[in-house]
Parts: structure tokens; sequence; C-alpha cells
């Protein structure tokens, strides 16, 4: 695509903020013309990225969407003059501040990536030294080219993290990495890279790998320090609703070709491309009940049976008074650091529960606890009303094969020494001792089950993409022909697409095979999508439980409503309408076996006098919702 | 996705190949750098050479054949005669056979003798695993070559000796790499997996996890391989390897060592013999542990 000369004054026309005014007819600090990178060798050269032009106006923010490998980093990289190992820039110009950057010596390229362009990567942890003071490493970069004194530096540090919005911030420097939370080291690398007042910020994807709650704060600190000091910006992401609160502009990316390009309004508003509809499709079935009324579950069906029926429906797990954790047992048996404190949950035959908190709330090991994995100190386990051994070694090979898990990183779930015919024919021939033709005609249906084509099966795992893996990972749980299946996050490592594909399969699978679900996620929308009940996890300990729609009533839990309030919405608004996350000073997430409520310390209804000093109580309503808590339903 | 099953679709899922596959070791190859074939052409040349030894020499290696001693390289002598006058060419064809098969026999059986044993101390039980730990650990706090030397003096110096002599004094450090590969394997995902699924601890152990330990054990054994070369050259050096008037590459070393001075072929060539052989094995397995693997497919970006 071309890039037409007016888009320029579009873009200030269109609300790139105050700063884009003043410089509306001035060049665009970042021009990017006809890029093309490929890799491979030079015969036979594999397009990465093709013909993709953009500016970005000084003080706005491009975002650039796509799903994952479609060249988005790509071209982020290549805007400091870099390129991964085995790829290279075949064609196009870039230009930042007026600088030809393809055109610089490999020294002018160092200092290019220095003065003028600071990168935020996604893992904020993986760029911090953790045996290095956090003052010290934010600083470094400016004390080692001696741009200002060392007070200097630190004084603007210290601004830099108020700006941030991150807690204490004179004294925050002095801490290590890792007393530090995700949302925290985030922002506190942005510091790092603000420091040099950078001429462009690269962002990338920068908060893909935090919670929702955590991700509010940290999309509020960038926003407002961008806004500050009227930085231009480079916003790579995979979300949309994330873009839209940031960005002025957007390209959509897809298999390295721009799909479509224009303001963030228009672009979501009324998108022109096919693709950008399809991300757009994903997004909003995520946040469809809190923006259009039409009920997600339609696809489940259960949903819409009456209650009553549910309830005679034959119950297939039921667990009682469930507490584990790590670390030594004490006296009374209870282990030094508790995970999960007295859960009790329900699943139907035939329905699916949502397990739905923050990381670290106790998801993961609650579908441990489940199948076996690792033993609870206390509560019992009952499969179709038959008491289940805690450990799997002692559990019966049929009881084993009609609970089955699926792991959270279909990567490390699939052995890469197999290939997906030994995978998926294992569990068959354990199973119901299939071998030989047998074995491969249930192999072959099995692909097809889960919509993968039949010559996978001799491929490898590390030959397959994510989607892939995920699929084939469900395949080998469906060739047990299990009565449950234990999904731990199985969409949270892909795409919003890919994701919404495999929700859909799941949704799919259970409306033709009758099967029930214990999906745990941190991801709200993927629970709207397929499950019937749900079950809020705060802190190892269920806040609250009941059916699907306990999630927008009026009066839920208060910690259910931050969860759920902390969904992206796609109005560019959203950020500013939705209440402040996080009053008190945030307590890590974890359980301690104290009783009050472990949600205290970020409760906006706390009652003083109440909630800091009795346990709180479980309020069952009539539809057959609980909630722990000491709010009366009116007012929570 | 969703296709028809074709009949090729089926025949790749009945062939159901395993981790050993002849695509996979022919991509294998194909993906073996330039440094990983320059190793490969070594270890081949002299894998050849050892082999076809005793039908190629031009003389016996045991006889004096020359007047001259260390004589210069000539047409009937190509590398030149020893510090005897016997000739070197057919000496060292000899002597690479004697280093090549005692340190690739010791090698191999170290290396496999502990990939098994850690592979069972990780996953056994405790008591087990302590016991395996503890008596390797022993085995390891003697350095390689007092323990050569002890072995030699105790039981005197024979082939089978000297055999179990490298094996056993490699046999630990394999037996770590083994263990420590083995226990981080045996908590990944997928060997959890297998465990849920009901699998027996062969299963996991034979299916899930040691085909995942090929790789770095494959490293690990290039340099096990190297250092028993060069154990025994350094026993042979000092007198107590092969014994004379048999030689392998160390002992040729030792015995020229008279003509260092001149700088004579005899004492050269060996040398030169016995490093181009390590660096051969190490460029070969370096190359297969690099690139080996198969291709990644589109994961995350
Ligand atoms: N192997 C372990 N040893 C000690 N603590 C652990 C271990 N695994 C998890 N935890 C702790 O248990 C709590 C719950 O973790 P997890 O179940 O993984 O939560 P989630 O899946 O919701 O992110 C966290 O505080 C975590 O730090
Ligand atoms: S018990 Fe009190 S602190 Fe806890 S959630 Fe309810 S109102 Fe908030
Ligand atoms: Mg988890």
């Amino acid at each position: 695509m071309s890039l037409h000369s007016g888009r320029r004054a579009q873009a200030a026309r269109n609300g790139a903020g105050a700063a884009a005014e003043s410089s509306a007819d001035n060049h665009p600090q970042v021009l990017v013309k006809n890029l093309r990178v490929v890799a491979g060798s030079p015969g036979t050269p594999s397009v990465l990225v093709n013909d993709v032009s953009f500016a970005i106006a000084r003080g706005e923010v491009l975002a650039l969407i796509g799903e994952s490998g479609s060249g988005k980093t790509t071209v982020a990289l290549s805007l400091m003059g870099h390129t991964r190992a085995g790829c290279r820039i075949s064609g196009g110009s870039i230009e930042v501040c007026g600088t030809d950057v393809l055109s610089l010596r490999p020294r002018e390229i160092l200092e290019h990536r220095r003065r003028r362009v600071a990168y935020i990567a996604q893992s904020a942890a993986a760029a911090f030294n953790p045996a290095r003071r956090i003052m010290d490493q934010v600083i470094e970069t400016t004390m080692i080219r001696r741009l200002m004194t060392g007070s200097a530096a630190r004084e603007k540090a210290v601004t830099l993290f108020r700006s941030l919005a991150l807690p204490d911030p004179q004294h925050i420097g002095a801490r290590y990495p890792h007393q530090l939370s995700g949302g925290q080291l985030q922002r506190l690398l942005a510091a790092m890279a603000l420091m040099s007042d950078p001429e462009l910020v690269i962002l990338d994807e920068p908060t893909t790998a935090l919670d929702v709650t955590t991700q509010i704060e940290v999309l509020r600190a960038f926003k407002r320090v961008i806004g500050e000091r009227r930085a231009t910006a480079l916003y790579v992401a995979h979300d949309l609703a994330v873009v839209a609160q940031i960005a002025d502009r957007v390209v959509v990316l897809n298999s390295g070709q721009v799909r479509e390009s224009g303001p963030t309004m228009q672009v979501l508003g009324a998108p022109r491309d096919a693709y950008t509809r399809t991300l757009l499709s994903a997004v909003a079935r995520r946040v469809a009940q809190s923006v259009a009324q039409e009920p997600v579950v339609a696809t489940s069906g259960a949903s819409s049976r009456p209650p009553g029926e549910d309830n005679r429906r034959q119950l297939l797990l039921a667990v009682e008074g469930l507490t584990a954790g790590y670390g030594k047992a004490n006296d009374q048996g209870l282990p030094s650091s508790l995970a999960l404190l007295d859960i009790s949950l329900a699943v139907r035959r035939g329905a699916a529960l949502g397990v739905i908190g923050e990381s670290g709330s106790g998801k993961s090991t609650l579908a441990r606890v489940l199948a076996g994995i690792m033993a609870p100190a206390r509560g019992t386990i009952r499969l179709q009303g038959e008491l289940l051994e805690p450990r799997m070694e002692r559990r019966s090979r049929e009881q084993l094969r009609r609970i089955q898990i699926v792991f959270q990183h279909a990567d490390a779930a699939l052995n890469p020494a197999h290939t997906v015919a030994h995978i998926l024919g294992r569990p068959l021939k354990l199973y119901f001792g299939l071998r030989g033709a047998a074995r491969d005609e249930r192999i072959a249906h099995l692909l097809d089950v889960v919509h993968l084509d039949r010559s996978i099966a001799a491929r490898r795992p590390p030959e397959l993409s994510g989607g892939q893996k995920q699929r084939v990972n469900l395949a080998r749980a469906l060739a047990a022909q299990p009565d449950l299946i234990l999904c731990d996050e199985v969409t949270s490592a892909l795409d919003a697409v890919v994701g919404a594909a495999i929700l859909d399969l799941l949704a799919e699978l259970r409306r033709e095979l009758g099967l029930s679900y214990v999906l745990i996620t941190h991801d709200v929308g993927a629970v709207r999508a397929i499950c019937d009940e749900v079950a809020v996890l705060y802190a190892g300990q269920t806040v609250e439980t009941g059916p699907l729609q306990r999630l927008d009533a009026a009066n839920c839990h208060p910690y259910t409503r931050l969860l759920v309030s902390s969904v992206p919405e796609l109005r560019s608004d959203w950020l500013e309408g939705v209440a402040s996350a996080s009053p008190g000073p945030a307590m890590p997430a974890t359980a301690s076996s104290k009783d009050l409520c472990r949600f205290l310390p970020r409760c906006p209804v706390r009652i003083e006098g109440r909630c800091d000093q009795q346990p709180p109580p479980l309020n069952r309503t009539q539809q057959g919702a609980q909630i722990l808590c000491h709010q009366p339903a009116n007012r929570r | 996705m969703n296709s028809p099953a074709t009949p090729k679709a089926r025949s790749e899922l009945a062939a159901s190949p395993g981790w050993l596959s002849p695509a996979r070791w022919r991509r294998r190859r194909n993906a073996l750098p330039a440094s990983g074939r320059i190793g490969l052409a070594l270890v081949l040349f002299w894998a050849l050479l050892a082999l076809l030894g005793p039908w190629v020499i031009p003389h016996p290696p045991g006889a004096v054949v020359s007047t001259t001693v260390f004589a210069p390289m000539s047409l009937r002598f190509p590398l030149g005669t020893d510090y005897l006058g016997r000739d070197m060419l057919s000496r060292i064809l000899i002597g690479a056979r004697y280093t090549v098969g005692l340190a690739l026999a010791a090698a191999v059986a170290a290396s496999a003798t502990g990939t098994v044993l850690g592979l069972l101390a990780a996953i056994s039980g405790r008591w087990v695993d302590e016991l395996l730990s503890r008596l390797l650990d022993a085995l390891i706090c003697i350095p390689s070559m007092i323990f050569a030397l002890i072995m030699v003096a105790v039981f005197g110096s024979s082939l089978p000796i000297l055999l179990l002599t490298a094996a056993l004094g490699y046999v630990a450090g394999a037996f770590r790499i083994a263990r420590s590969l083995a226990v981080n394997l045996s908590v990944s995902d997928y060997v959890e997996a297998a465990r849920v699924r009901g699998e027996g601890r062969l299963h996991i152990a034979c299916v899930e996890i040691l085909p995942n330990m090929v790789h770095p054990m494959l490293a690990d054994f290039g340099l096990r391989f190297m250092f028993i070369v060069l154990m025994l050259s350094g026993l042979s050096f000092l007198g107590l390897g092969v014994q004379p008037p048999a030689a392998d590459l160390g002992s040729l070393i030792r015995e020229n060592l008279s003509g260092l001075g001149d700088g004579a072929a005899a004492v050269l060539l060996p040398a030169i013999a016995v490093a181009t052989l390590t660096i051969g094995v190490n460029l070969l397995i370096d190359g297969l542990a690099d690139h080996g693997r198969p291709e990644g497919g589109g994961g995350k970006a």
C-alpha cells in the first residue's frame, strides 16, 4: 500500500493530541516506506514483512496490531536498525527523526539505539538483572554516557516513577527485582527507557503477560507518561481493546502485510478489511455481555435450560473442603504455604465450570490436586459419588481415564521427541488396547474431531504452531474418552483469534460428546464463551460460586466486579471510566491461614471494624450462588 | 483445516515413524554446518584407516626395515622411519587402530552406563538415587589419571584392563550429567501428563525421558571420548598403556620423543593424528547437537 500525503494532516485532525498540532506540517518523526524483510538463503528467501509503509507524527502513538507471527516485532526492531538472526532488510527505507536508519554504519546504529529510540519488551522480569538494585539499573545508561550527574539522574528517575504511579517512588529504587510484581517491573522498565528522553519509544506487547487487573494500572501509567512527555510511540500489541485505550492511529498487520490503517476510532468503529473484522469479533465476544445484551453462551445450549433441570442432572465431580499447599507440613498437617483453602465445588455431567482468578490465586494448584498430581492436605474429591484417592498412583486406571487434564503450556505438555501419531496413540493403547490399523483409524478420527489435517500425524510438536499444539493436546485428552476435562489456561498462550477458535472447539465438543469441563483461566471472556457455572478464586479461596450470570449480577462479590470490569473494552474512553483497581496497598494475592477476608487490602467497599475483625460469612442466593462477604447484597 | 483422508496421509500414519526415522536423520545431515561436515570427514578418515590398517600397511609394523633412524619422508617410507628404523606409516595405521578402537569402546561404555544409571537414579525412589549418587561421587573424587595409574599398577596393563579403566574413570561424569538431565525432564509437563495417564515407570523412562536425553548425552560423549583418548595417550606416554612392540598413537609419540629436537616426522605425525581425531569427533558432535533438532515450527512471535 502506498503512503498518501493526506494522512499526516488527518492524524492531527483525529486527535493525535496537543503535540500533533504544533508539528502537523513538520516532517513526521518516523517514516517507513515499502519495508521488506526476508529470511533464509538469498536463493529462496521467505518474506517476513512485505511492502509495509507508515508514518508517525511527533507526539503521536501508532499501534501495530496483528497475531503472533504477523511480523509486528520484526517491523518494530527494524526501526532500531536491528533484525533477528537469519533475517535481513531487503528493501524500502526507514527514517527516524530525519536519519536514514538503513544507511547507518554499525557504530552509528549503536548511537541511534542509545540516543533516539527506546525499546520496552514484553517480559520486564527478563530485562532486569536480579542481583542489582532497581535504581542502579534504571540510571545505568545515562550514567555510562555521562548525560547527567548521579543525583540529577536519580531525581529524574523518581519523577518518572511518580508519573508511572509506582508505589513509594522515593524508595522503590532501592529494591531488588524479585521484590516487585510483574506490573511494577513493567512500569520500571518504561522508566528506564524514558530516562534518556528518547525521540521514539517502542513498546512491544508490554501488557500481554499481565493479569487484567494489573494491565489496567500499567496501561493507565503508560498513557499518562506518554501524554505528559509528548512522546512519539510505536505500540505493538495483538489486543485491539488495549490498543483502543492508548493509540491515535492503528496499522493492522497480517502475514507481514498491512491490511488496514487509519485513525483508531475509524479502524475499530468501521473496519474496511475482513481480517480486521475477524480480530474485532474475537474481542467483541470477550466483552459481549457487558457491551451488547445478547447472551454469548448460546453455543453451549446448557445455560438456556431452566435452573431446576440443572440441579436434577447427575453430579459428576464433587469437591469438598479442599486445602492444599506447598512446603513442609506443620503439626496440624497443613503445609507451610497454603495455595488453596477450603474449596468446595460441584460439576454436573455435561456442565462446564469456569474457575477464574489472577495469577497466583491457586488455579493451577486446583487442577493439579483434582488430577492427583499433588495430594491435598485436607478435603475429598468424589467422581460420581466414588471417593478418589488423593494421589494418582493409587487411583485406578479407569478413574485416571475419566478425568483428563490439558496443561497450560501446549509446548511443554507434548513430548518433542514423539510424532503426533505416537502422542495420540499412547492413550488409545493404554486404555483401550487399540493397535495397528484400528488405532490409526482412531487417530485420524481424533484429528478430524479437533479440526486438524490428518497429515499432521507424522509431524512432531516443534513443527506445529501454538494453536495446532493445543489442538493436539486436546485430542490426546479426548482419546481417553473422558467424562471430565480439566483445562488449565488452555488459551492464555494463544492469540485472540486462535484462542477463540479453541474455545469454539471446546463448546462444540461439549455439545457433541456430552463432556464436562473445569475451565481454569484468568480470562473472563473464555469463561463467558463456554461455561455455565463459575467459581471466582482469590488468594486460594472461592469468594463466589454460582451460575455464569453471577459475573454480571448487581450483588456480585467486590472482587468479581473488579475482575470483570478490568477486561478492556473497545471504547477508547473505557480506561478513564473504569474504577481504580487497587486503592489500598497491594498485598500479594497468596493464601495465608488467617481467617479474615483476603480481599480486604484491595477492597473498595470494605467495612472498617468488621471486615478487619471477623471472617466474612457465606451468603447464599436463591439461584444457588454463594458469596463470601460482609457487605449486604445491595451494597456490594 | 479439515480434509478427507488421502491415501498419502494414511500411509504416513501407518508408518508411524519412531524418533530415529530415516527422514529425521536425513534432515539432520542436511542441516549439518560446515564445521560439522569437516568433523564428519575427519572421523570417517580415521575410522577408515583404523579399519583398513592391516590390509594397506606397506611394511610389517614391528619390523626394522631401514638402517636409517628418523629417516625423512621418501617413496619407500612415505612418512619416514622411527627411532629404530621401522616404517612410520605402518605404525601409525596400526596405532590408530588401538586408539580409535579402545577409546571409542571405552567412551561408549562410559556414556551408555552413565545414561542408564542416571535415568535409573532419577526415576527410582530416594534410596536408589542416594546409593548411586554417593557411589559415583566417590569415584569422581579420584582424578582419572591417578585412578588409571592405580588400576594399571594393580591389574597390569592389558587391553581389557585399559578399556575398563578408561570406562570406569569417566562413567561418573556421564552419570552426573545424565541424572540431572533426567531429573529436569521428569518434572516436565509431558512426563506429568504421562503419569496422570497412568503410565508405568519403565515407559516413562524409556519412551518419554530417554529420547530427550540423547542429544545432550551425545555432546557429552564427544567430550568424554576426547578425554579418554588423551588419558590413553598419556598412559602410553608413561609406558603404562598398550605394550611394545604394539603401540597406540600416544606410545608412538613417546617412543620417538628423542627425535623431537630434529623435528622428525615420527614424533610430529602421531601428535597431529591425535589432534585431528579429537577435533574431528568434537566438531561432528557439536554440529549434531546444534543443528540436529528438527526445524522449529511457527511458535509465538
Ligand atoms: N512448587 C511450588 N512451590 C511453592 N509454592 C508454589 C509452587 N507452585 C505454586 N506455588 C504457590 O502457590 C500459589 C498458587 O499458585 P498457582 O496454583 O500456580 O496459581 P495460578 O495457577 O492461579 O497462577 C502461588 O502463591 C504460588 O506462588
Ligand atoms: S468481606 Fe469486606 S473486605 Fe472482604 S470483600 Fe466483602 S466488603 Fe470487601
Ligand atoms: Mg496457572
